[in-house]
């Protein structure tokens, strides 16, 4: 069937739309994850689905997707009831899921993930039919250098996306979900997979589309579906409202300001943390950073690029690193991570992945929080009051804090992890990318108390892969590529466009300036 | 279909396999020392023996690998093996028909032992390591049923065609000839053998793939008994006798052998014949020691610490590690 | 402090109740105070190994060098004794727990430096000891005997309790005081359930892994200094039997086989449980066979049980 006639056939169907959902309620005990929705999902359209964490958006994802079952509520396929009570059933009607949390199996090669999920693969032997297809699909989003014998373990995080989607589109989806699918792609090759979608779209693919990006969504979206609190509040055709009322409706009340307002700069003074000539592995080179008092220090670049490695390597992570750095005006050599929260240094770094790495998610969130404390002598870990204050300013919504910190939505697990870090009183904070997956309203609470912190004297150090934040709230910006800093950029130089280029180390005046413009500016 | 791309490829299968490359080197070389300190050099004679040790323990590690690779462990492997064995004693013999009978059974009772194993890990929603450790209580209590003292017999011509050798080659190595590429190479390619490792390596990832995760692992352990069942078959060809009390040996040798074969685990890494590899290696050790000179006395005291060398070498890759946070995969 | 204890903890001394009561129907003499002291005198032994194990299990790791750890201090405590040096005869008691503390050590070496999975690290130190044993004692029943020290910590009483009962119960008692109240118990339980996110919490883990390891050799040296007292000598293979029943000890007690969660009042429970099980069933002159399998059939009912409860739970 050709596109068109599959476009046609769409315009007669249109009654019976693709998936149906009625009176949808999802209840982890006494949490309502979703509370009587009514959502409809029509072929040929794609649907974004916008809602700060916690409002219910992967939930529904991972209830079309089979991975669990709604408490009530009907769903309806093709207009007949469907019960879908695995993920290999989702899979027979046609839903096909790219989840946040990838779902490739690490130790496996490319070639035979993709052979476990290739449509018919059953117990018996695998025929390989659709590794064409996914060849195909990895060629046209840049991911032509993958290979088939790689083990994904050994794959960097973008190209573990590229495979997830190469392996979504070989199924032939009918529905095709993707929840923050393209978080780690860089610009260039979001826009491919795009036009992959769209052509997916156009030949009577519904697709639904999870983005905390709203340049995203503007480029890709055809409706727009707001979730707040469990309920579905708002559905509509793009265009019918501008950023501020889909903010307004997703968080329930205006937000005036995204970003804090910056302090006036101050060249002369005091530098907090001073990092000389940095190297490690050939992955880190040379690198050399100032924080003075009162800024905040952006870190960008590609995934990758060697700035994550450098905010590990000024935490003690990193053997045989290269380099020396002083704390104001003291220097020393940081061999541990409890070397780095000691009193005399008192440095906290944010690691990345909050759910392995900032917490345990089996432990309560009394436990969690007192877990860095607990190894200073200066302080008294039990004392509830070392939490209290930031806990506060960041309104951690929580049920008790006996309770374990896995009952706590993404963003909410991050103010535990700001917590149980600004306890010590960190002379110097390192962040690896705090706000990746996080609703806008916890990110304007994290934004805040980064800026208040930097005014009161702690130097921050602001790794992130979102340029608004690399923009809007740092004072500076160095940006990463192979391993060095290709570009320093402050003041009226901290521009898209000139960090857009220094990410793809071209000069500012190329012409890859111009093709990924319209996707970062936005308002 | 998808071509792999140059002559890397053979490089790249090197690399991705390289514990089991390492182990079959090893082994080699040992072997080779073997042949070389026996009175006897490469007899026939001397070539079986050594080729039936090691198979003994070469199935039970097979058995070990199926419930390690799903990120499992099965501790009830001696004990599945001297169940059938001592089935075995009472099977092995009388006319062509029922010794056939009886082979089948004694693997299809291992079988049942490892199916009972994974019902009570799937539906019971225990971890395997206990579960192992409470059904070998029973399945040695069964043996012991059977055969209170060691005894029964096992027919002589039965026991020998499987022990001795086929034109100068040792039976059992045929045997494990057979194993690996009758049965493992082409089951590596079916959607149960990759779901296996797919269960292993991430049951999240494994499950959100459209994976049956129930039936993998209690295929799983289902298998996990079978090898059992043929090693304690296997075991009863080798003695011609039923002993009940053969289990404690086995189970932690095979844990050993697996491991020493480059399976990990922590599931999802390693293969069959890394598992096989590591069973051959830690008994030609055995057998070198027997003809090496070593004062009888101080042989355990060498095997031990060669267990341990060969283990923390394994391990001493995290000392090359430069970021610290990679030891904690 | 008893809020702490979760339920599956107490469910190895509902268990205990349960066999008293029904053993008693049978014989009567169960209910008798000189059986149950002699009972709470053989837990201990056993009740002492699971103390060390249920600390390595927090951890997230097992420690299967149990058996030739326990062997290893009875002979080196009878031999030192046996010496007829006063001095060596002394000193049988600490030597044997610094023995165990070493062996802790190595353990320690293995799982927190080298990496190796904790289960294949103690399996090779187990046949290591093992092979020195061998070597050091011919192969034969090793010389020596008890000091009077040692056969009181076994045999001997106290306000009518066994010693050995009060040793067990006073190191659980100091152990559970230091799990709950310092920060290595705390440091313990967060290695069990997430040891990566416990080292980016500046947590030196090492060191725990360590200290947890020794503290499970010291305590499985202490089991055989008193086993090797109870006995008025060591013999070869004198802690194969403990092995598996004091890690059914510890889950039946439960304390998660994969970290983090349990305790050591769950475990007290647990050795008592085994201890009176094994004892009941060979007073009824059950037979070998139908003893295993009787214990590996409790054994299951009970975790199943655990199990149940939970999916029970909202």
């Amino acid at each position: 069937m050709s596109p068109l006639e599959l476009e046609v056939s769409d315009m007669f169907d249109s009654t019976t739309p693709l998936l149906e959902m009625q009176d949808i309620s999802m209840h982890f005990g006494a949490t309502k994850a979703l509370d009587g929705v009514d959502f409809v999902c029509k072929a040929g359209e794609v649907h974004a689905v916008l809602g700060e964490n916690g409002a219910g958006k992967s939930t529904l994802m991972k209830l079309i997707a089979g991975v669990i079952q709604p408490t009530q509520g009907r769903l309806r396929v093709d207009g007949k009831e469907a019960s879908l009570n695995s993920p290999k059933t989702a899979l027979k009607h046609g839903l096909v899921c790219m989840f946040q949390e990838l779902s490739l199996v690490p130790d496996l090669t490319v070639r035979e993930n993709l052979l476990l999920g290739a449509p018919g693969a059953g117990l018996g032997w695998l025929k390989g039919r659709g590794l064409d297809t996914a060849q195909s699909v990895l060629d046209r989003i840049d991911g032509a250098d993958i290979k088939m014998s790689q083990r994904v373990a050994d794959l960097t995080l973008p190209q573990r996306q590229q495979v997830e989607i190469a392996k979504a589109i070989m199924k032939k989806p009918r529905l095709l979900i993707l929840d923050e699918a393209t978080s780690a792609l860089s610009a260039s090759v979001v826009e491919k997979v795009f036009d992959l979608v769209r052509e997916e779209r156009d030949a009577g693919t519904a697709v639904l589309f999870i983005s905390h990006r709203f340049h995203e969504i503007e480029a890709l979206a055809d409706r727009i579906s707001v979730f707040r609190n469990g309920q579905c509040v708002a559905t509509f055709a793009k265009g019918a409202h501008d950023y501020g009322e889909i903010i307004d409706m997703m968080v329930g009340q205006k937000i005036e300001e995204l970003f804090p307002e910056k302090s006036p700069h101050r060249n002369e003074a005091e530098v907090v943390l001073d990092v000389r000539n940095f190297s490690w592995e050939g992955q880190v080179r040379d690198v050399s950073v100032t924080v003075r008092q009162g800024e905040i220090v952006g870190l960008g670049g590609l995934d990758g690029q060697g700035q994550g490695a450098f905010l590990m390597g000024l935490f003690g992570l990193l053997r045989k690193a290269d380099g020396t750095t002083a704390i104001s005006g003291q220097p020393g050599e940081i061999k541990s991570p409890k070397a780095a929260k000691h009193q005399d240094v008192a440095l906290a770094y944010i690691p990345e992945d909050r759910k392995t790495e900032g917490l345990i998610l089996d432990q309560s969130i009394e436990e969690n929080l007192e877990l860095a404390a607990l190894g200073r002598s200066d302080l008294n870990a039990g004392d509830a009051g070392l939490y209290a204050g930031t806990l506060d300013q960041l309104a951690l919504k929580h049920g008790g804090l006996h309770l374990p910190v896995s009952s706590l939505s993404g963003g909410n697990q991050q103010k535990v992890v700001l917590a149980k870090w600004l306890a010590l009183k960190p002379r110097c904070l390192l962040l690896a990318d705090p706000t990746r997956g996080i609703d806008v309203k916890t990110k304007t609470e994290i934004y805040a108390i980064l800026r208040q912190l930097a005014d009161q004297g702690t130097a921050i150090l602001l790794l992130s892969t979102d340029y608004e934040e690399l923009i809007q709230l740092c004072d500076e910006t160095h940006v990463f590529f192979n391993g060095e800093i290709v570009a320093s950029l402050s003041g009226d130089d901290l521009t898209p466009q000139n960090i857009i280029a220094a990410t793809l180390n071209v000069s500012s005046e190329g012409r890859v300036n111009g093709a990924t413009e319209g996707q970062v500016a936005h308002a | 279909m998808v071509r792999p791309r140059g002559k890397s490829h053979m490089l790249d299968y090197m690399r991705s396999n390289r514990r089991e490359v390492i182990a079959g080197v090893v082994l080699i070389v040992l072997l080779a020392t073997y042949i070389g300190t026996h009175p006897r050099g490469a007899s026939t004679y001397v070539m079986t023996i050594w080729a039936n040790q090691c198979l003994i323990l070469g199935l039970a590690a097979c058995a070990q690998f199926f419930a390690v690779v799903v990120r499992g462990i099965d501790l009830s492997v001696g004990a599945v093996m001297a169940l059938t064995n001592c089935i075995g004693s009472y099977l092995l013999d009388g006319s062509a028909f029922g010794m056939a009978f009886g082979m089948v059974a004694v693997v299809a009772a291992g079988a049942l032992c490892g199916l009972l194993n994974g019902l009570i890990i799937v539906f019971g929603r225990i971890q395997p390591i206990v579960v192992t450790l409470a059904t070998a209580s029973i399945f040695i209590g069964l043996a012991l049923l059977l055969r209170p003292t060691p005894g029964g017999a096992v027919n002589y011509d039965l026991a020998d065609g499987a022990t001795l050798d086929v034109l100068g080659i040792p039976t059992a190595l045929i045997i494990t000839g057979l194993v690996v590429f009758a049965f493992w190479l082409p089951f590596r390619r079916t959607g149960l053998g990759l779901g296996l490792y797919a269960l292993g390596s991430s049951e999240q990832a494994a499950f959100q793939s459209g994976i049956d995760t129930r039936f993998i692992r209690l295929a799983a352990f289902t298998l996990a008994g079978l090898f059992g069942g043929l090693a304690g078959l296997f075991y009863s060809f080798v003695t011609t006798t039923g002993d009940a009390g053969i289990a404690a040996g086995f189970t932690l040798n095979s844990i050993a052998a697996v491991v020493l074969g480059g399976v990990l685990l922590r599931g999802g890494v390693g293969t069959l014949v890394g598992a096989l590899a590591g069973a051959f290696i830690l008994k030609t050790i055995a057998s070198l020691m027997f003809f090496s000179g070593i004062p009888s006395l101080a042989q355990p005291l060498f095997e031990g610490l060669i267990l341990a060398i060969a283990i923390a070498i394994g391990g001493a890759d995290v000392l090359r590690a430069r970021n610290k946070l990679e030891v904690f995969a | 402090m008893l809020g702490r204890i979760s339920f599956d903890a107490w469910m190895p001394f509902i268990g205990v109740i349960v066999l008293i009561v029904a053993g008693s129907f049978f014989f009567p003499q169960i209910l008798s105070a000189e059986y149950l002291t002699q009972q709470l005198q053989i837990a201990a032994f056993l009740g002492l190994l699971a103390t060390g194990a249920t600390i390595v299990i927090l951890l997230g790791h097992i420690d299967l060098s149990v058996p030739w750890v326990l062997t290893g201090a009875a002979i080196l405590s009878t031999a030192l004794v046996g010496s007829g040096n006063p001095i060596l005869s002394v000193l049988a008691v600490p030597a044997a727990l610094l023995f165990g503390a070493l062996i802790g050590v190595v353990n320690g070496i293995g799982v927190a430096i080298l990496r190796i999975p904790s289960m294949v690290w103690t399996l090779a130190v187990n046949s290591m000891l093992l092979g020195v044993a061998v070597l050091n004692t011919g192969g034969f029943n090793p010389k020596g005997e008890s000091s009077q020290l040692m056969v009181t910590m076994a045999s001997g009483d106290l306000l009518g309790l066994p010693v050995s009962f009060l040793i067990w119960i006073t190191i659980s008692l100091a152990l559970t005081y230091f799990l709950i109240r310092t920060p290595f118990g705390r440091y313990l339980r967060s290695i069990g359930f997430n040891e990566k996110a416990t080292f980016l919490s500046g947590v030196s883990t090492p060191s725990v892994v360590f200290a947890a390891f020794s503290i499970a050799g010291m305590c499985s040296a202490l089991g055989g200094v008193m086993l090797a007292g109870y006995a008025n000598q060591a013999y070869q293979s004198m802690g194969d039997p403990f092995l598996l029943p004091t890690i059914a000890a510890v889950v039946i007690g439960g304390t998660s086989i994969l970290g983090g969660r349990g305790g050591l009042f769950g475990t007290i429970g647990g050795a008592l449980f085994i201890t009176l099980l094994t004892s009941i069933l060979s007073v009824m002159q059950i037979g070998d066979a139908w003893r295993n399998i009787i214990f590996g059939v409790i054994i299951l009912v009970m975790l199943l049980f655990q199990t149940l409860r939970k999916g029970a739970a909202p």
